[in-house]
């Protein structure tokens, strides 16, 4: 290889990926580390240490750990044991309840947190005060303001994870495995015991990984539900520092080191998945589509179903109806009844109060430009990554891998940091800075649909058309684009869905005209406007249940 | 058309070099055949033709361009080649015709010229019908098909086919491989082929080159030279069905192994008392009586045309195959374990080396 240095298409495309993982990832990220490692210029370990040993800090490190492996412990039992029902018995109507077993992967978490705080604060929760005023309780029978209260309701929201993993492999194993084993004399309880869990392990495991590093770094919850009973988690008191000090040194200090150690503990549990995925087991499990052996539920099968449709109305249906009444009422606290009932709060909130209104607007704004910018970055770096050969690719494939290991609260941190007029470029405030930071924390999303799709494309697809004569770019958009554009338009809605329930990234970046529908809601929730907190919810549910039913229905996008 | 020639062309991934040095030159207008074992290094050859791999040294020159040394690296859009790959390529999200379009649409050919060739390279390749249809609703051979009518629409001074009939029956082989070599005749391009499968290599080309395992060439030159002068067993073995046979000399007269059969041809004119004989199964007549080896026969096939015979003899087991007309006829008629006598049409020489580790046929 000659030492000529060729400045081409390829080089181009490389650079433009490099500069774009840097500007939206590797910068603010590196700024992060550099404030919490570095003091006054000089590496100072001790100093980090210290911060991290303060009684606040530490507690919020515990809070966090406490929370995440309460979460992952209770979430991966309650998934595993429905995605067995669903999959490997005769329980009635399995089909539908595998789909609604998926909705609350499509509720924003923080609603569902308003939800049951509405229902079960220890004074003024409606199911709290049915059991004090008309049972004549002396107390609360249960304060979701708790330890408990949080694990429950995060639970809700992320069994899913565990739910679809172990899904897909108890649907995908082979059953002449479990029939070996049966042939052999065993019975299907040894069977589940000896052959079916330990196959499936891997998927349980991975599953349980994916809620502890959501349940690590989830800030809606944790902020709805903790800090009135002094509950802080790391993102939650990222946020406080951030708000409260206004920007002063020490804040953002802790916030960094804080930030730091969720940084490492995801990437942590990102290797960890790793590990399990590539593990030699999970290749026993076939690609293919089998029927597996049936476990009779015999006397248990109507129980159990009543089970399923009692956890599903407990869990989705109530709260769900909560914040709808509870948003049609006149003052909140009034008893749920006809003379209370108004719609004046949502007519307000859709027609009539700026705040809201720009907040809907901002989300579908931010949404829809952050998944556009997203999507095609998304391509450019996949295709670098996946398709072509370029000295320092591997530079490049260590930045495409950081965006996945940094959560939201870090992302927001890093943005304020590095775009608020330190380095020239002033946005903070403005709606730029959320785009810039939602553009970073889904980057994953858009590099893992798009490489997913670019893999299918084989690299002589795009070499026959350069040998027809097409330069790199008109292969590019003759033969490539054409080709993942089903990637592309997953990577969209990837992005747009989950970007119209962001709360997490926005609210450390909202200003007064910037709010998105996550921070409309939680804002409104903190000044105790709860009534119309409850209406911009459910206005929320609606727009949110909307899109995911028409994204499903005409895109066949799949999660 | 382009004349192509490779000067001391080397390439290697890591540390393994697949090519070395590689010197070869194709006429322009030529229908070269490169012939090789899977793995030596065809494909690569292809892609540093085609402008997809750098050389790590050696040039490479298409007509009068130097499209490849150090410092240039023209891009294979810049070529003016044509390409069937060994994967079809053929995309999927586009019809026959828009596929086999797509090279004049890249050259911005007017609409009209541009259907007109169009079917006419549909039409070449006997796709006619087929155009509207998706890629997905085509036959493996229909793809490749569609892959061949996309190198030749543009009439491309050099076209590259890397193995573009292996998933074809015999049948559309066959006339597939009439109607490449008619078309390159009548446009006059160059051609450089890739094959693992002689019987193509002999009827297309030219000129054929024969790779071994190292990716050297060990020999190039007309087919009929290369099959009947074959530089060395290896491509002699390459080239079809072959017995080979380690004789000695006892007293002037060469023998076979067992020390008694006497070889009674006209003898070798290679120098050493110890040479290998080798020998198709086609040159070998297989006889009830007269002179000739003595042999059993242990087993005979009936393959269609022709009959093919394992025959023990001289100490070794020849392969022999006699048209089946004659084969059928109750005067050749043999049964396993009957006697018979071998006389031989033809026979190449080899040194001794060329039979190590062999007793028999291959
Ligand atoms: N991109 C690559 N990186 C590393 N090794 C390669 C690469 N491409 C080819 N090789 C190696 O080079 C050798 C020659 O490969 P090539 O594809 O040219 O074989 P071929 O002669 O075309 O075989 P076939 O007849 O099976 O198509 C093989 O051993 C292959 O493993
Ligand atoms: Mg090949």
């Amino acid at each position: 290889m000659t030492g000529t240095l060729r400045f081409g298409t390829p080089q181009i495309l490389f650079g433009l990926a490099v500069a774009i993982l840097v500007v939206f990832v590797a910068v603010p990220v590196l700024l992060i580390f550099f404030n919490a490692l570095w003091v006054d210029g000089a590496f100072n370990l001790a100093d980090t240490i210290k911060v991290l040993s303060e009684p606040e800090t530490y507690r919020a490190l515990i809070n966090s750990l406490i929370l995440a492996s309460g979460v992952t412990v209770t979430g991966t039992i309650v998934g595993t044991f429905f995605a067995w029902l669903v999959t490997r018995t005769d329980l009635p109507y399995k089909g539908a309840m595998k789909v609604l077993f998926l909705v609350p992967f499509m509720l924003p978490s923080f609603i569902g947190a308003l939800a049951w705080k509405m229902l079960l604060s220890p004074r003024s929760g409606y199911i709290n005060r049915f059991f004090m005023e008309t049972l004549g309780f002396p107390d609360a029978i249960f304060n979701i303001y708790s330890y408990h209260g949080i694990i429950l309701v995060e639970t809700m929201y992320l069994f899913p994870f565990v739910f679809i993993q172990v899904c897909g492999a108890l649907e995908r194993m082979d059953p002449t495995l479990e029939e070996s084993a049966r042939i052999s004399g065993a019975d299907l309880f040894t069977i589940t015991r000896k052959i079916t869990i330990p196959l499936v392990m891997p998927s349980i495991l991975s599953g349980a990984l994916l809620i502890m590093l959501y349940s690590m770094a989830h800030f809606g919850t944790v902020a709805m539900l903790g800090i009135e009973a002094g509950i802080y988690n790391i993102p939650t008191l990222i946020y406080e520092r951030i708000h409260q000090s206004a920007g002063s040194f020490a804040s953002i200090r802790t916030a960094t080191v804080l930030s730091t150690v969720l940084v490492f503990t995801a990437a942590l549990i990102i290797w960890a998945q790793n590990k399990i995925l590539s593990g030699g087991r999970y290749q026993i499990i076939a690609g293919k589509s089998f029927r597996p052996t049936e476990i009779r539920l015999r006397g248990l099968r109507t129980p159990l179903l009543l089970f399923c449709i009692a956890y599903i109305g407990f869990t989705i249906v109530l709260p769900t109806v909560t914040i709808f009444l509870v948003g049609g009422l006149n003052t909140y606290g009034l008893p749920i009844s006809p003379e209370n009932m108004t719609f004046d709060n949502y007519y307000h909130i859709l027609f009539e109060w700026d705040l809201t209104r720009d907040a809907i607007w901002n989300s579908i704004g931010l949404g829809f430009a952050s998944a556009l910018i997203t999507m095609f970055a998304g391509v450019i770096i996949s295709y670098v990554i996946v398709k072509m050969k370029v000295r320092g690719k591997g530079i490049l494939e260590f930045l495409g891998m950081l965006p996945f290991s940094v959560p939201g609260s870090v992302i927001a941190l890093g943005v304020i940091l590095a775009w608020s007029g330190k380095y020239g470029v002033n946005i903070y405030n403005t709606i730029w800075i959320i785009l810039v930071a939602y553009i970073a924390r889904y980057m994953a999303f858009a590099l893992k649909a798009n490489s997913a799709a670019l893999e299918q494309v084989h690299n002589s697809l795009v070499e026959a058309a350069r040998a027809s004569g097409a330069t790199m770019w008109q292969a590019l958009r003759d033969i490539v684009i054409p080709l993942v554009r089903p990637g592309m338009v997953a990577a969209f809605f990837l992005i747009f869905l989950p970007a119209l329930r962001e709360l997490t990234v926005s609210v450390l970046l909202y200003g007064p005209t910037t709010r998105t529908i996550g921070v409309a809601i939680y804002t409104l929730n903190e000044d105790g406007e709860t009534v119309y907190a409850a209406a911009m919810s459910g206005v929320a549910l609606i727009i949110i249940v909307t899109a995911e039913v028409v994204v499903k229905r005409f895109f066949k996008v799949k999660q | 058309m382009s004349s192509v020639e490779i000067t001391g062309l080397s390439k290697s991934y890591g540390d393994r070099e697949i090519l070395k040095g590689l010197d070869l030159k194709v006429e322009a207008g030529e229908s070269f055949t490169l012939l090789g074992p899977s793995g030596c290094g065809k494909t690569v050859l292809m892609r540093l033709l085609a402008g997809f791999e750098t050389p790590n040294r050696g040039r490479i020159r298409i007509g009068d361009d130097v499209v490849a040394d150090a410092g240039t690296n023209v891009p294979p859009d810049r070529r003016g080649i044509g390409m069937v790959f060994q994967d079809y390529a053929v995309w999927p999200h586009m019809s026959v015709r828009e596929n086999v379009a797509y090279p004049l649409k890249i050259q911005r050919v007017p609409a009209e010229d541009r259907d007109r060739r169009t079917n006419r390279a549909i039409g070449q390749v006997g796709l006619t019908g087929l155009e509207d249809r998706m890629p997905s609703q085509l036959s493996g051979g229909q793809q490749q098909r569609v892959a061949l009518a996309r190198a030749l629409v543009s009439e491309p001074k050099l076209l590259l086919l890397d193995e573009p009939l292996n998933n074809l029956d015999a049948n559309l082989r066959e006339e597939m491989r009439f109607e490449i070599r008619e078309l390159q005749q009548k446009l006059g391009i160059t051609i450089v082929y890739v094959t693992h499968d002689q019987e193509i290599a002999l009827a297309i080309a030219d000129r054929i080159g024969v790779m071994d395992e190292t990716g050297a060439l060990r020999q190039v030159g007309r087919p009929d030279e290369v099959f009947d002068r074959p530089a060395d067993a290896y491509i002699y073995r390459f080239l079809g069905v072959a017995n080979f046979v380690p004789m000695h000399r006892v007293d002037g007269e060469w023998r076979f192994p067992d020390g008694i059969g006497r070889w009674t041809e006209a003898p070798p004119d290679l120098p050493g008392d110890r040479l290998t004989l080798g020998c198709r199964p086609f040159d070998i007549v297989v006889t009830r009586s007269g002179d000739g080896l003595p042999g059993i026969v242990r087993r005979a096939s009936f393959l269609g045309a022709q009959m093919d015979y394992l025959i023990e003899a001289g100490g070794v087991t020849f392969r022999a195959a006699t048209d089946s007309r004659r084969a059928l006829s109750p005067e050749y008629c043999f049964a396993d374990g009957e006697s018979c006598r071998l006389t031989f049409r033809g026979a190449q020489w080899f040194d001794a080396a060329a039979s190590d580790g062999e007793g028999g046929p291959r």
